[in-house]
């Protein structure tokens, strides 16, 4: 990955992050690399366990303590490290500068507050605003979210759960982030509702001009929003390109099996092809690749090496020498 | 809400009579004559008859019953102390504002000592001060009151000689029964407040203030606190109106003038209507406690606000 792009907004170098259990070390990001540009959107993918969420948590650095530690790795945001950050130079970029969209809205709301009061808390800790101010600014977050201004003195509880990922979403946008992180916003919510935060999501990024992160395990989605995808096995990066040329030409075996297993409308298929084997035990990672037990074109070194990203076209990176070899042969 | 009350203190009624009828069964199955003991040993046989007719101790079980029932429900009046002859609602509300005082300072210490470690003990769990604290909690739960209430008039009145062990009439001699009365509800309250906001600060909308950049003094104080305190006032409304009941105890080793220690006096000397009016007293007080409590729980969580209107 060249360091060419100056208008990079995000670079995570070599990121691991591990859980200190009493049972083990999880390793749940190992040597993670991502970069994103400013105004671009990119699609975090993998299965439940690889990393996606704590890789979030790690950019806020809201690691869980005790357990959580952020063990090596630099995160670059807007050229300086946030890994070196004091607490309280955290807490001014955390909302204001990167603001975080949370998985389960019917969790994510404070039930003994009202939702304005909640957006509120957002702005005047940003913003140098009045309190009634502040209770204003909320109001129209919630208009432009949908939700009537009436119902803003309401409190949680009196909110259906697209409606409470909206007031989420409000208070995630409540201080004109340059980053949004949203961790599955739509996988607790069912699918027509769906439709509608995501298209809530795609309306207010381009109005708010925010990059964006979106974590989600569903392809569909990140076709439909994102500019660049990056697919995430095991705590690594193993597939980092645009949409169009990850959707088109898949390089990874594991993100062509992921492909594999999409089911097509239109085809009429009893089962669906799978990737044999479950996600490892992250505290228990096999040797090399962490992918090598479950891959169709393993060989030896796959077994004693962790694969480097390799940029094999313009653009498009991707985690496997064998792929990089067999590329090389067809090149020539 | 106004309906709420109405319809709690509507089902108040057939608590107390249930309350008396049970209250009367036990009295008038006890071995024991009232007569006997309130008259003494050398009482003739006819000044007992006389005693046990006036005072209607020979009619049948429930027309006894219903007699008190009707006297109190009609007139307001629940009889007279057979040993000092005044009315026993006059010796409830003398006694009662020592028992009203003692249980309040207990509650305040439980509360102001409770909540704070209860807290700081979630917040460092597995720290030196959460083990202290919760092994002070064990010790403090599993120590009987009159024991305690021994062991502390033994160090801070006889041997240090700081504080007085009996009356209650100055600020100095109410300390050493609060603190023994306190002293499970402190464990109690602790014990709570640690594990309710243990559950509280792993929430999602705790992560969710913290991914605003709130202070972790704000996040915990306002955010975790509020919703983990839901619980530990129930439990402190629960723990109030049983120490008001319940102080019979530590009344009687402090010698606390308050409405226990009117009690087993009252039960030593068979003296019914005293037992019966004072059990029925403390009946109430429970009840009207524990509906404060509700009120008061719907204030802190808006989600049963709704659900009471």
């Amino acid at each position: 990955m060249s360091d060419k792009n100056n208008n990079l907004m995000l670079d995570i170098k070599n990121l691991t992050i591990y859980f200190e259990m009493d049972e083990g070390i999880v390793h749940a990001v190992e040597g993670l690399n991502l970069k994103l540009g400013r105004g671009e959107s990119l699609g975090f993918v993998g299965e439940t366990g690889a990393g996606k969420t704590t890789t979030a948590l790690g950019i806020m650095r809201l690691i869980p303590e005790p357990h959580g530690v952020i063990k090596s790795g630099e995160i670059i945001f807007n050229g300086e490290d946030l890994l070196k950050k004091s607490n309280s130079e955290m807490r001014k970029i955390r909302g204001e500068k990167i603001a975080m969209i949370f998985q389960d809205p019917m969790t994510s709301l404070n039930p003994v507050m009202t939702v304005d009061k909640q957006i509120a808390e957002m702005i005047s800790l940003h913003k140098n605003v009045s309190k009634s101010e502040a209770l204003k600014l909320a109001g129209d977050m919630l208009e432009l979210v949908g939700i009537r201004r009436e119902r803003m003195h309401d409190y949680p509880h009196q909110f259906s759960g697209g409606m409470k990922q909206r007031v989420v979403i409000a208070i995630a946008l409540a201080c004109d982030p340059e980053l949004l992180i949203a961790d599955e916003p739509t996988t607790a919510l069912d699918v027509t509702i769906q439709a509608q935060v995501l298209e809530l999501m795609k309306e207010l990024k381009q109005k708010f001009s925010a990059s964006m992160i979106l974590i989600t395990h569903d392809l569909g989605i990140v076709a439909d929003i994102c500019d660049k995808v990056a697919i995430m096995y095991a705590g690594r990066v193993v597939e980092y390109a645009d949409k169009i040329s990850l959707y088109s030409n898949p390089l990874h075996p594991y993100t062509k099996g992921l492909f594999k297993s999409v089911p097509e409308i239109d085809n009429d298929v009893d089962e669906l092809p799978v990737i044999p084997g479950l996600m490892p035990d992250p505290m228990n990672l096999p040797s090399g690749c962490a992918f090598h037990p479950r891959c169709n074109t393993v060989c030896e070194d796959c077994k004693k090496f962790k694969p480097e990203m390799q940029e094999l076209e313009p653009g498009h990176f991707v985690a496997c020498p064998v792929v990089a070899e067999v590329l090389k042969k067809e090149k020539n | 809400m106004f309906k709420y009350i109405l319809r709690r203190i509507f089902f108040l009624i057939p608590v107390l009579l249930g309350v008396a009828f049970c209250v009367f069964t036990l009295l008038y199955i006890t071995p024991g004559d009232p007569a006997r003991m309130v008259l003494g040993d050398l009482a003739t046989d006819e000044a007992i008859k006389e005693f046990r007719d006036r005072e209607g101790l020979n009619d049948p079980f429930l027309i006894q019953f219903w007699n008190y029932i009707s006297k109190a429900v009609f007139k307001g009046d629940i009889g007279r102390s057979y040993s000092t002859k005044r009315p026993v609602m006059t010796e409830i509300m003398t006694a009662f504002p020592y028992t009203l005082k003692l249980s309040a300072f207990a509650m305040i210490i439980a509360i102001i000592i409770g909540i704070p470690c209860g807290i700081i003990s979630a917040i460092k769990q597995y720290s030196w001060f959460d083990t202290f604290t919760m092994i002070f909690a064990m010790i403090g739960l599993s120590m009987p009151v009159f024991w305690l209430g021994l062991l502390l008039i033994l160090l801070f009145a006889v041997n240090l000689r700081w504080l007085p062990s009996s009356g209650f009439s100055t600020f100095k001699a109410m300390i050493l029964p609060s603190v023994a009365l306190a002293a499970q509800s402190v464990s109690m309250v602790t014990r709570m407040t640690r594990s309710s906001m243990l559950e509280v600060i792993r929430a999602d909308y705790i992560r969710t203030a913290r991914a605003k950049g709130q202070k972790e003094s704000i996040v915990i104080g306002v955010h975790a606190l509020r919703n983990a305190l839901i619980p530990v006032v129930t439990l402190c409304g629960l723990q109030f109106g049983q120490l008001l009941s319940g102080a019979i105890l530590t009344e009687s080793i402090f010698a606390v003038p308050g409405v226990g220690r009117l009690m087993v006096n009252a039960i030593m000397s068979r003296d019914y209507p005293m037992v019966q009016g004072g059990v029925l007293f403390i009946a109430i007080t429970f009840s009207v406690v524990n509906l404060l409590v509700d009120l008061l729980y719907a204030y802190i969580d808006p989600r049963i606000k709704a659900d009471l209107k």
